[in-house]
């Protein structure tokens, strides 16, 4: 199997769950070779821009008038909705004033004010300690965290203070109007403090929850959902996706249900899991799966990546059921590298081959 | 005649500890085409007397200056080119404007002693002692590179030389252990704290303040202002105190002419001979200015103006100011200077070629270094 060099990366869960759906074997057995992308020898030399495609879902006529959005103007409407309904709502974090090193707070601090949208000084772990604080008498705060790479001086304040406050004051107290929005994932060269995960660092802390949006229509509604959650929210926005990734989303506001993942397509022989931008690669695989190797998959997108929607995954009894072992499909056991970063990241093709193993199990 | 005066007077004051500025007679009357400079006195915070206001510019100093400031913003403006190239990808801070902080606080310091800066790193590495070429093959990630290509331009080691580190601030509480390191070791060496305007904001910058004072390290805390922070602005907004050479509190410290060379040398002669001393921590602010922006996405021109940029260029550029302080004193190194740029450009053209022609590292080391043991 050929290694395509790709230039961006992202992160993948891949599982594949036997549960009630058998696997029908490959209806072509001659056609299992190497995956050698077209053009042959010298197109293994071309960098590509992207290793995913951004396949956008189709439009939604439930929630009114759509227009055209890439991500971070949907993740702007998402706050403006905000800013408009809730009055005690306040934008603060790192250059947000002028409108965000990523354009999604652009035109906020002059449609509601300087006192609404504010700029802090460099300082993660005072941003959320501060939010917190906001939160906790009841006014809603949103901070942003300029990379989901600059949060760990916050981990403190997040794990120990924000999930844990209605807990240990015996819902007395909460700080369930903080959301936290941060970009995150690979983009193809931000190297080591530019392309970070960190979700899988919070998915062990009760009291928070953690969403990862892979569109830009679901960004807008599972941010607002997150927004009016009455739980502190991690929002990371893949931030690959800003510009890449364009659909019709409602003008109006509207919620995605938190904890609930979709089951994008539905299949019979193999359960693909992933979020955010790993969800458009996966769905590749799945395309792929299906013409050469007549294998049928499911895709999910897990979307809350804590708390997670066991149900949806894993459908009673499952594991005993499964007719291969759970595979992992992921970065490897080092720092986001610099120049690796195609070998790094988890790209069609390690996914493909992850596949392949598992139906030849 | 007067080599005979000269060689008397040298005579005289051979066998006496020299202060700057009986060195300045001396140059005067040895004819050695040295300089004596007046500097801009630097704020004091907490300190009886500061660093002197007028120092010696001897003509292989001034030459070695001028080589290393030119070599730097040579190779800052080629990084430029070669990022809009797509041969540098990424994030890519370029310290070109700011020549005399890295130039003069190596001037400063010994070899031995030891400096840890933030992500705007290129300059320092070149004063330590990085090759040029070793710079940029880091930069387009080969394996001449540094760093084997492994870090780019935010993380650049060399010999006393900590980085380069990402993460805003957190160099500061480091410089604070190599400072500790120093005294539990039992030499004269220092540590060189560099940060910049948004680092000062960052709690643990208090803590590394509050652990250098406790137990009096050797640490010079030296921070680059640049007005701005990231993207925004320097102002209230950002913090009340702007005066960073206060920001310590218990800590003294003084605030010098950033774009000055000969200035940032002094104050920086200063701080080491403090550090040295025992006396504990120092803070050195610097008035700097860079002409590019915060990084290659950032046009510099969100909070600035054009204008701004340019009359920084136009009537505060360190290699201008270096270059009018000979000719002031009827002591032009004109010809040397074009001979130095010549050769610079000739250094910067190799280290671009060798950077584009190197191979990238091999991808088995992609899994070496995460733990100690090389993977076979």
């Amino acid at each position: 199997m050929a290694a395509v060099a790709s230039r961006t990366a992202g992160l993948l869960r891949l599982r594949a769950a036997g549960a009630e759906r058998r696997w029908c074997g490959p209806r072509c057995a001659g056609l299992v070779q190497g995956f050698l992308p077209p053009g042959g020898e010298g197109a293994a030399q071309k960098r590509r821009v992207a290793h995913f495609t951004f396949q956008p879902d189709p439009e939604s006529l439930q929630y009114g008038q759509t227009q055209k959005m890439n991500l971070f103007q949907s993740i702007t409407s998402a706050l403006d909705n905000s800013l408009a309904k809730d009055p005690t709502a306040v934008i603060f974090g790192e250059d947000v004033a002028f409108g965000g090193v990523f354009r999604c707070t652009v035109g906020l601090r002059d449609k509601y004010g300087k006192d609404r949208v504010f700029n802090t000084p460099l300082c993660e772990q005072g941003i959320v300690g501060f939010g917190i604080g906001i939160a906790v008498t009841g006014a809603t705060a949103i901070a942003e965290i300029q990379f989901a790479d600059y949060i760990f001086p916050a981990f403190d304040q997040i794990v120990n203070e924000a999930a844990k406050y209605r807990y240990r004051s015996g819902d007395l107290f909460n700080c369930g109007s903080l959301t936290i929005r941060a970009p995150w994932g690979c983009v193809g060269h931000g190297a080591l403090y530019h392309s970070q995960s960190p979700e899988a660092f919070f998915a062990h802390c009760p009291g928070i929850k953690v969403v990862i949006p892979r569109s830009p229509f679901q960004a807008k509604g599972l941010l607002l959902s997150c927004i009016e959650d009455k739980n502190p929210c991690i929002f990371f926005e893949p931030k690959i996706l800003y510009r890449a990734a364009v659909e019709q989303v409602p003008v109006e506001p509207y919620k995605i249900p938190l904890s609930q993942a979709e089951v994008i397509q539905e299949g019979s022989d193999v359960t693909l899991v992933a979020w955010g931008t790993q969800v458009h690669v996966i769905r590749e695989v799945a395309s792929m799966a299906r013409e050469k190797l007549g294998v049928s998959c499911e895709i999910i997108d897990l979307r809350t990546i804590v708390p997670w929607d066991v149900d949806t995954v894993c459908k009673e009894e499952c594991f005993l059921n499964l007719e291969a072992p759970i595979s992992r499909v992921c970065g490897y056991d080092t720092p986001f590298p610099h120049i690796f970063e195609p070998f790094y990241i988890p790209d069609k093709w390690k996914c493909y081959d992850a596949l392949r193993k598992m139906i030849n199990y | 005649m007067r080599k005979m005066l000269a060689s008397l007077v040298s005579h005289v004051f051979s066998g006496v500890n020299q202060k700057p500025a009986m060195r300045g007679l001396l140059a005067s009357l040895n004819f050695s085409n040295d300089t004596t400079c007046d500097i801009t006195k630097c704020d004091l915070y907490r300190l009886e007397e500061g660093p002197p206001t007028s120092t010696v510019l001897t003509r292989e100093e001034a030459l070695k200056y001028y080589r290393a400031m030119q070599v730097i913003r040579r190779m800052e403006l080629k990084a430029d080119q070669m990022y809009k190239q797509k041969f540098i990808r990424g994030f890519c801070h370029l310290c070109d404007g700011q020549e005399a902080c890295s130039v003069g606080l190596e001037a400063g310091i010994r070899p031995s002693d030891h400096i840890i800066t933030s992500y705007r790193a290129h300059g320092l590495c070149y004063t330590r002692g990085l090759p040029v070429r070793s710079i940029l093959a880091e930069l387009t990630g080969r394996r001449g590179g540094c760093a084997k290509g492994k870090g780019g331009s935010m993380h650049m080691y060399a010999k006393n030389f900590y980085g380069g580190n990402g993460i805003v601030g957190a160099q500061v509480p480091l410089g604070a252990g190599v400072a500790f390191a120093c005294t539990y070791l039992g030499n004269t060496e220092i540590c060189l704290t560099v940060y910049g305007d948004g680092a000062a904001n960052q709690g643990q910058v208090a803590e590394a303040y509050n652990l250098s004072a406790l137990w009096k390290l050797p640490c010079s805390l030296s921070s680059e202002r640049i007005a701005t922070t990231q993207w925004a602005r320097l102002s209230r907004e950002q913090q009340p105190n702007t005066d960073y050479h206060k920001r310590g509190n218990f800590i003294p410290g003084r605030k010098a002419n950033g774009m000055d060379i000969l200035c940032v040398r002094e104050a920086t002669k200063f701080a080491a001979h403090y550090c040295r001393s025992g006396k504990g921590p120092i803070l050195l602010e610097l008035q700097t200015y860079r002409y590019h922006g915060h990084s290659k996405s950032d046009p510099g021109i969100s909070y600035r103006t054009r204008e701004e940029v340019q009359s920084m260029r136009s009537k505060s550029d360190p290699i201008m100011l270096l270059q009018e302080r000979r000719r002031n004193s009827n002591r032009s190194n004109v010809e040397e200077w074009k001979e130095i740029d010549a050769d610079g450009k000739k250094e910067i053209e190799e280290a671009a070629q060798f950077a584009t022609t190197d191979p990238e590292p091999a991808l088995e080391e992609l899994a070496n270094y995460s733990c100690t043991t090389k993977k076979k």
